[in-house]
């Protein structure tokens, strides 16, 4: 009987990927120019769970994160999901140029990662990777992540401390370039799914003008981190 | 060892034997150029810009010796009346492909198409191409992707960039938009003429000249995502 086990058990090694935990370096830098990123979450899960998906509308958990930096909500639901988390590694704000590093033991079944975390000064904008498959072999492997609009708010660039899911305007900007008085530059989401973020516009007048983003300073282009993960 | 036992354990070697014989078949199948099985796939396109329609989706099978147009040389006139107008006909009437479908219509920002192909070989490439409406003559595209190692059922998640034709000058102006009824293909070529990444739009609030485009229509990469999946 032991041997009919053993050849079941080489059978099944022959024809199944094996999953197995995993233990991770990872290290997230700001490529941004004056955009900081606020508290992060990091989380490995199983292959169908997202925390967004390109095209598709933000979950209420992940509005909260793009419009006013709270992972709170959306780090509850990927536990729940029985994934292995890291909320807020770099303790606060990545500002640009800055690197946060922080390991992460991922469970068996967990072999998609995911971040997310707020640009700040943006509407509703984020820093995302949705469902990178980790590399199984040891080694270290690099990606480069974009800008992404979680469509659930438009694009005013009025900085007004609005923060909460719903309430339209920036809540800050952490770098202090920006101005006041801006009039809007828009009142309306154009694309209400996550999609590619437009990035910043701007103007040039500090206490005028349509925006209060500054058009020489706050713009951006993809990418906008790298991510480097180490797999021991 | 009891007889039982040692005929339960032939079997199992022998399945497995039968099941590895079975997957180098499959191997040596794929290897096999002179296979001419159809091959579908689906092709789901979603526009990931903020505020830029695309053209119908021109998606095109072909062998891998064939580039329907490469960054740097001059575009074919095909390609060139694609980006100026949207109109892919040139493409989808040319004879030399495999395999060639256009979408049904227009693809708006965060809207989503499966278009289905198919083609009689196994050494395919891919290649897709649409208008972004609101340019003088960019568009997204993937350029000859090989499609030879998908296994059936098996997914690839892609990312098209921007690029430009390089045939017409970007003056962004609405008489030369056909998102804002304007002209579409022009035989003039009034630009560098060769292809390149897109500069992307530069728009009223930076004081561009008669520019019909404000900061809505402005895109970073990537512009598209593509999932190809093999049905068949």
């Amino acid at each position: 009987m032991k041997k009919l086990f053993s050849s079941l058990i080489a059978c099944s090694v022959l024809s199944a990927t094996p999953v197995i935990a995993q233990d991770l370096s990872i290290k997230l830098t700001n490529l941004t120019n004056a955009i900081y990123f606020t508290p992060l979450l990091v989380a490995a899960h199983e292959q169908n769970t997202h925390l967004f998906v390109e095209g598709s509308a933000a979950s209420a958990n992940l509005q909260a994160m793009a419009e006013g930096g709270d992972i709170s909500g959306l780090a509850s639901e990927v536990m729940s999901a029985a994934s292995d988390a890291i909320e807020n590694p770099a303790a606060g704000l990545l500002a640009p140029g800055a690197s946060t590093s922080f390991d992460l033991m991922t469970g068996a079944n967990n072999n998609h990662l995911s971040l997310a975390a707020m640009l700040l000064p943006t509407n509703d904008g984020f820093v995302g990777a949705d469902s990178i498959e980790i590399p199984t072999a040891a080694g270290t492997y690099t990606y480069y992540l974009n800008a992404y609009d979680a469509g659930t708010e438009a694009n005013n660039e009025v900085i007004n401390g609005g923060g909460a899911p719903g309430t339209l305007g920036i809540p800050a900007d952490p770098g202090a370039n920006a101005g006041t008085n801006g009039t809007g530059i828009t009142n309306t989401a154009e694309n209400s799914m996550i999609h590619i973020h437009r990035g910043n516009i701007g103007d040039s007048d500090l206490t005028a003008g349509e925006s209060d983003l500054t058009n020489t300073v706050h713009r951006w282009l993809n990418p906008v981190a790298q991510l480097v993960i180490t797999v021991n | 060892m009891k007889k039982s036992d040692f005929l339960t354990r032939t079997k199992i070697t022998a399945l497995c034997l039968l099941l590895s014989t079975a997957f180098i078949q499959g191997c040596s199948d794929d290897n096999d150029d002179d296979d001419k099985s159809p091959r579908m796939f689906s092709i789901n396109v979603t526009n990931l810009t903020n505020n830029q329609a695309f053209s119908p989706i021109t998606s095109v099978l072909h062998n891998n010796s064939m580039h329907l147009f490469e960054v740097g040389t001059s575009a074919s006139l095909a390609v060139e009346t694609l980006a100026e107008s949207g109109d892919n006909s040139g493409i989808i009437n040319d004879t030399t492909l495999k395999s060639a479908v256009s979408g049904n219509g227009i693809l708006l920002p965060g809207s989503n198409e499966t278009l289905m192909i198919t083609a009689e070989d196994d050494n395919l490439h891919l290649s897709l191409l649409a208008m972004l409406v609101n340019t003088n003559d960019g568009f997204i595209a993937l350029n000859s992707v090989d499609l030879k190692a998908l296994m059936q059922d098996e997914s690839m998640t892609l990312h098209a960039k921007v690029y430009d034709a390089g045939t017409e000058a970007n003056n962004e102006a609405a008489t030369d938009l056909p998102g804002q009824s304007g002209e579409g293909f022009n035989a003039a070529r009034n630009d560098r003429d060769f292809i390149a990444i897109h500069t992307g739009i530069v728009g009223i609030e930076d004081g561009v000249t008669g520019s019909a485009l404000n900061g809505t229509y402005r895109f970073d990469n990537p512009g598209a995502k593509i999932v190809i999946t093999r049905i068949d």
